[in-house]
């Protein structure tokens, strides 16, 4: 083999979506040499596609409002599986994030007075979300591209991370990646490396994800040492697209519920009033009337029940069409045509009208869209210490979709934007603090490197196997069949058994052609990850006896409350990587202090 | 259900040409959901650019019968029934495989931008209004499609001219930048000397291919020509900075990135 | 901030090193559009070939362009006014005269519809596009073996678009003068003839057509930062901006009426028809 290119950094960030350049913004600020290495073109990442809004409890719309009922509300939509301390720093810290990103050139929507404006999302008690029409991870992907390129932080583009490096002392040092374009392999030295490689919605068959998707920073994180919570908590978003075919699972934006848009079955009547559950009664309308009071002022009503956190408003959908009421392809109408003007949808929703109009001949502002539950986020991910976004292994840092615990079971809309900038910071601050403690250049172990190159470049070796794309397809047909929203003991252990046939598999993956952007060998290198996660999700979903949040057993409809005050953790502890044993645990939660479980008890009188 | 028959240019810097697939129809599907059907059977190595599907994210930029287009969001039904389609990389850019193109021309572009330096925030946060915002948000919609870029001849058939000429969706940005309500800067002698303003001879073929319909060359690049004149061609204008005693800032001085 | 030693290359921000070069992918040829884009350029050849075509011919026969008093109609022809020259003929005249101009008076004045139209940014486009062939239309090859666009002479004197701008709103007071003035008909009194609608119809294309520009919309407002710093200006911009939107139509429809109402009065002047009286 011809000599690596390899380069050398104080961090190197893995993945530039949001999270990522708010790490590699944060390091490069403190002089550092920092550099960001992602899948697809700088600008690209899954979180360009975000589009109601970033969650922060900053007033402007309801003075009422500020941390601590952002913090109720994240643990309650969570239901209460978060660390409470991610919950407590997100909504500390995310108006100061928000209003950060307008000094780099952010452009929100504006309030009369001139400030940021909010809008309602599900389940969160305020209008809360910071947004810019209905794209706003657009202005934020965006705004903080800017900002990086601006510091001249070094970007590796269509450069695929296959494995990280450890030391003898099992801290991470580097980083092997591959450049999509050419297919050469390149190498990283670093001092620090954080992890935001977002989510792994792609396993699934309909799913609002992109291809980018397929959990590498999960399992590439685990493959190092450290360790994965609640994999289990998978959120199927209620509203995704369900026809053409070719585009089910395109997301259609919660804003067009939190702007007035009412679920309807093929009755025409709005069936979410009949799935309120006992916890959010309280807070909720009971008739269309109220509902209906509630948007133009909240103290006039309670919230009309499509604004229940998603996983609620997923499983009605779901049993709605169960029952046979479903709309024409096996969704139900989500209508907002005859409930606001046509010119409000065109400016409010702009490209969910276009969305509609160009993909599907639809025009939202006439007639209602069919829509229903697709894979949307994983709350699941990698264990990290809150204030500091560090995994288990030294050196290693994860923020993002990535890491796990800050939103417990479910995540409230608009709460991840918020999470990718207020633990990206914090991930940057702490690898910096790291790479600046240390004296030495991290030296990358060779034969370590060489093994990771050979087991990337081994489907080039076989003459004949499999097809890459007959192995995804059928990952995904089963992971939707089978640990798709609604689970049960059986289909959980016949995935985990068929997972296991895939995983042979995939051991026996050959491609053709050469290694300049093969889109084929690309996906071949995909397929441990989507793997691995996929193993950790059923496995998660197969001990998780109960249902909570995104976590759904027909077989255990009810939440279980010692279930409720554990963590399932997940390890590789004898031999790491693609084809070694992975451990499952139940550990107890982090204990809330007093003073924030008071903000509950509170409410509850 | 009939076919489609595709051309799809195959190749990379060595040469390439047309192969042609047929694949049957299928109800509402799009240029791009073609092109992964042959990637999953018989072309697995067949190269192209794509992340979210749905128009958000520019990466599916391609040429269509000619035309750039975005191809998840090009419907077979909207092209001429029965006709082969013609699938080729974006013309303004040197190609690496198949359908992928070295977009690196409009990152270093990007690089050249100023970054955007307001006054210190105030307790509170920044306080602007909507109709100041809106400008703006017209030119950050884009999704850097770089399908203007592709189409604008001054670099599509001048390549020498990509050396002093940061195209349509830069100008879109010094736009925003320029409008912004709370901006400090002066970059009109900087897109006119170094960014090639005066190259564009608003012919509009960017406005017309932008898939997030930006008016670039009515709402960007005029407005930018126009306060260009302010800076430069227009005496009555020079005169009253004369009276005035106010300055505007040179290229070097627009250009110098704030910490 | 402390500086590092950076691995890769350091962006000099004056000059960023782009790199060119590179092949090229899809095959060489001018376009793969199969679509008929050649339309367009051919239309717009036609009518602006006709219409400079007629212009000239109408600035050069220098008679017929105004029906006066012995017509009992006070109707002249907007390639003729102001009529500047000593050889105007009587009546036609506002005033104040250029003694030694003795050949067409249209020539005297025609530059400056002429020069408004030429630097306007809708006919720049469009003469870009259908003569120059810079380029034909959108992904077909320009065909030329350098570019430099407008930066640099003669081009770049499209820039005094503005100045010319400030002429046609002259004009456009002088024209719309001339219209109320078509109202009175010598030795019948005031009264509204087919000619006076012309006239009418042709000032307001005129005025629709300035109002539209986008140098009027820069300095009506587009200029500023912060618009709501600026609410008076903002007003104005707002006004003019849907104008603006439909510069291009207003572009050709003025074209159109401003040679057929030249065409008008010619046919009245030479008694070829009669100028029809509504009431
Ligand atoms: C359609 C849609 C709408 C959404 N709307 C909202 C919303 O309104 N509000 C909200 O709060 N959240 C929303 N979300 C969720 C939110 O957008 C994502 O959770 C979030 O953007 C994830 O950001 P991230 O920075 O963690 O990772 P991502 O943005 O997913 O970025 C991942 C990065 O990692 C890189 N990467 C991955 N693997 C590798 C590898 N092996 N090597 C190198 N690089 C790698 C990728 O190239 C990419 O740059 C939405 C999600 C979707 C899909
Ligand atoms: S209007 Fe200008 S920038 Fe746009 S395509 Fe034409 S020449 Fe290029
Ligand atoms: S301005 Fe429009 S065409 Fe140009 S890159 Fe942006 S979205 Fe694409
Ligand atoms: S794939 Fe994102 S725009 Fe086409
Ligand atoms: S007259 Fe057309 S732009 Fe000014």
């Amino acid at each position: 083999m011809s000599e690596i290119e390899h380069h050398d950094y104080d961090v190197i960030v893995i993945g530039a979506g949001g999270a990522g350049l708010r790490a590699a913004i944060e390091a490069k600020g403190r002089g550092l040499r920092v550099a960001l290495v992602c899948k697809s073109l700088l600008g690209k990442a899954h979180t360009v596609m975000a589009e109601g809004g970033v969650a922060a409890a900053m007033g402007n719309v309801y003075a009422e409002d500020n941390w601590k009922v952002h913090f109720r509300d994240t643990m309650r939509g969570g239901k209460m599986l978060n660390h409470w301390r991610m919950a407590q720093l997100h909504a500390q810290e995310s108006p100061d994030r928000v209003q950060e990103l307008e000094a780099w050139g952010a452009l929100f929507d504006r309030t009369k007075d001139g400030k940021i404006l909010q809008r309602d999302f599900g389940g969160h008690r305020y209008a809360r979300l910071a947004h810019v029409g209905d794209r706003t991870g657009l202005e934020l992907i965006r705004t903080l591209q800017q900002r990086a390129v601006s510091m001249d932080i070094d970007v590796f583009m269509e450069c695929k991370v296959v494995r990280l490096t450890t030391d003898d002392d099992g801290a991470v040092n580097g980083a092997v990646a591959y450049w999509r374009p050419t297919g050469e392999f390149v190498t990283f030295g670093a001092k620090s490396v954080v992890l935001a490689t977002g989510g792994v919605g792609k396993s699934w068959k309909f799913t609002s994800n992109s291809w980018e998707s397929t959990g590498d920073g999960h399992a590439i994180a685990m493959w190092a040492g450290a360790s994965l919570i609640d994999m289990e908590c998978v959120q199927f978003h209620p509203t995704g697209m369900v026809w053409p075919l070719s585009v089910r699972g395109i997301l259609v934006t919660e804003g067009v519920r939190g702007d007035g848009g009412v679920l309807r079955n093929s009755d025409g009547k709005r069936f979410m009033f009949e799935y309120v559950a006992d916890m959010f009664r309280a807070e909720t309308a009971e008739s269309e009337d109220e509902a209906d009071r509630w948007y133009d002022d909240h103290t006039a009503g309670r919230r009309p029940p499509e604004l229940l956190p998603r996983d609620e408003v997923a499983r009605s959908i779901n049993s709605e069409v169960k029952a046979g009421r479903g709309s024409p392809h096996g969704g139900v109408f989500l209508d907002i045509a005859s409930r606001r003007t046509a010119d409000d949808i065109r400016k409010r929703l702009p490209s969910m009208y276009h969305q509609f109009m160009e993909l599907a001949g639809v025009d939202i502002t006439r007639e209602a869209m069919e829509v229903g539950p697709t894979c949307h986020y994983i709350m699941g991910g990698v264990q990290v210490d809150p204030d500091t976004a560090a995994t288990a292994v030294p050196g290693l840092y994860a923020a993002g979709e990535v890491a796990g615990g800050m939103h417990g079971s479910n995540r409230l809309g608009g709460n991840s934007l918020s999470d990718l900038i207020v633990f990206g910071r914090r991930a940057g601050i702490a690898a910096a603090d790291r790479a600046e403690s240390m004296a030495r250049e991290p030296k990358l172990n060779q034969a370590q490197v060489t093994e990771y190159i050979d087991e990337a470049l081994a489907p080039f070796t076989r003459d004949s196997g499999e097809n890459p794309y007959d192995l995804q397809h059928e990952l995904q047909e089963l992971m939707q069949a089978n640990v798709g929203i609604i689970r049960n003991e059986a289909e959980v252990v016949e995935a985990l058994e068929k997972l296991d046939e895939l995983k042979q598999r995939a051991a026996n993956v050959a491609v053709g052609g050469g290694r300049a952007y093969n889109p084929g060998w690309n996906l071949a290198t995909d397929l441990p990850s989507m793997l691995t996660v996929s193993t950790c999700t059923a496995q998660g979903a197969r001990d998780r006896r109960e249902s909570r949040g995104g976590q759904t057993r027909e077989d255990f409809p009810k939440a279980d409350p010692e279930l409720g005050k554990v963590n399932f953790v997940q390890r590789q502890p004898s031999g790491r990587g693609f084809s070694s044993e992975i451990t499952i645990t139940p550990e107890p939660l982090p204990v809330m202090p007093d003073e924030l479980m008071a903000i509950f008890e509170e409410e509850s009188k | 259900m009939s076919d489609v028959v595709m051309h799809v240019w195959r190749g990379d810097a060595d040469g390439g040409q047309f192969e042609e697939y047929t694949v049957p129809k299928q109800d509402g599907e799009v240029v791009l959901d073609v092109i992964h059907r042959i990637q999953a059977t018989e072309a697995p190595d067949l190269a192209c650019r794509w992340n979210c599907k749905a128009g958000k994210c520019g990466s599916c930029s391609a040429e269509i019968n000619g035309k750039p287009r975005l191809m998840c969001m090009t419907r077979i039904d909207t092209l001429p029934e029965g006709e082969t389609i013609t699938v080729t990389p974006m013309r303004a850019f040197p190609i690496i495989r198949d359908l992928v193109t070295d977009v690196s021309f409009n990152y270093e572009q990007a690089r050249k931008v100023p970054a955007f330096n307001p006054p210190p925030r105030p307790e509170g946060g920044y306080r602007m209004s909507q109709v100041d915002v809106e400008r703006g948000q017209e030119f950050r919609k884009c999704i850097e499609c770089f399908m203007c870029q592709d189409v604008c001849h001054v670099i599509r058939d001048h390549e020498e001219n990509k050396a002093r000429y940061s195209g349509p969706r830069f100008f879109i940005r010094y736009a925003e930048l320029e409008m912004h309500p709370l901006d400090t800067n002066d970059r009109r002698d900087l897109v006119r000397e170094e960014m090639g303003l005066g190259m564009c001879n608003i012919t509009k073929c960017c406005t017309e291919v932008c898939p997030e319909h930006i008016k670039i060359t009515d709402n960007a690049i005029i407005p930018l020509k126009e306060r260009v004149v302010d800076a430069d061609y227009d005496p009555i204008a020079w005169l009253g900075r004369k009276i005035l005693r106010r300055t505007k800032r040179t290229a070097e001085q627009a250009a110098v990135q704030p910490d | 901030m402390t500086t590092v030693e950076n691995p890769a290359t350091r962006v000099d921000n004056s000059h960023t090193p782009v790199v060119l070069g590179g092949t090229r992918g899809g095959p060489d040829t001018p376009t793969l559009r199969k679509d008929r884009w050649w339309l367009a350029p051919v239309i717009t050849v036609t009518i602006l070939t006709s219409f400079v075509g007629y212009a000239t011919w109408a600035a050069f026969v220098n008679k017929n362009y105004y029906a006066g008093s012995w017509m009992h109609r006070d109707l002249i022809s907007p390639f003729y006014s102001p009529c500047l020259a000593a050889s105007c003929v009587p009546g036609a005249s506002h005033g104040p005269v250029i003694s030694f101009w003795t050949i067409s008076p249209a020539l005297l004045i025609l530059i400056f519809p002429l020069g408004f139209r030429m630097t306007c940014y809708y006919y720049r486009r469009a003469y870009y596009r259908s003569f120059w062939w810079a380029p034909p239309a959108c992904s077909v090859s320009d065909s030329h073996k350098s570019y430099s666009g407008e930066s640099k002479f003669p081009l770049i004197f499209q820039n005094v678009h503005r100045y010319f701008f400030y002429f046609g709103l002259v004009f456009n007071v002088i024209l719309t003068y001339d219209a109320i003035l078509a109202f009175n008909q010598p030795g019948i009194g005031v009264g509204v003839t087919v000619g006076t609608l012309v006239l009418c119809l042709n000032a307001t294309l005129l005025w629709l057509y300035s109002l539209s520009c986008h140098a009027c919309r820069h300095l009506c407002g587009g200029q500023v930062k912060s618009f709501s710093a600026h609410p008076i200006r903002h007003k104005f911009w707002k006004l003019v901006t849907p104008l603006n939107a439909k510069h291009m139509q207003f572009a050709w429809v003025s074209l159109f009426v401003v040679a057929l109402t030249d065409l008008y009065v010619r046919l009245v002047a030479s008694g070829t028809i009669t100028d029809f009286r509504l009431f």
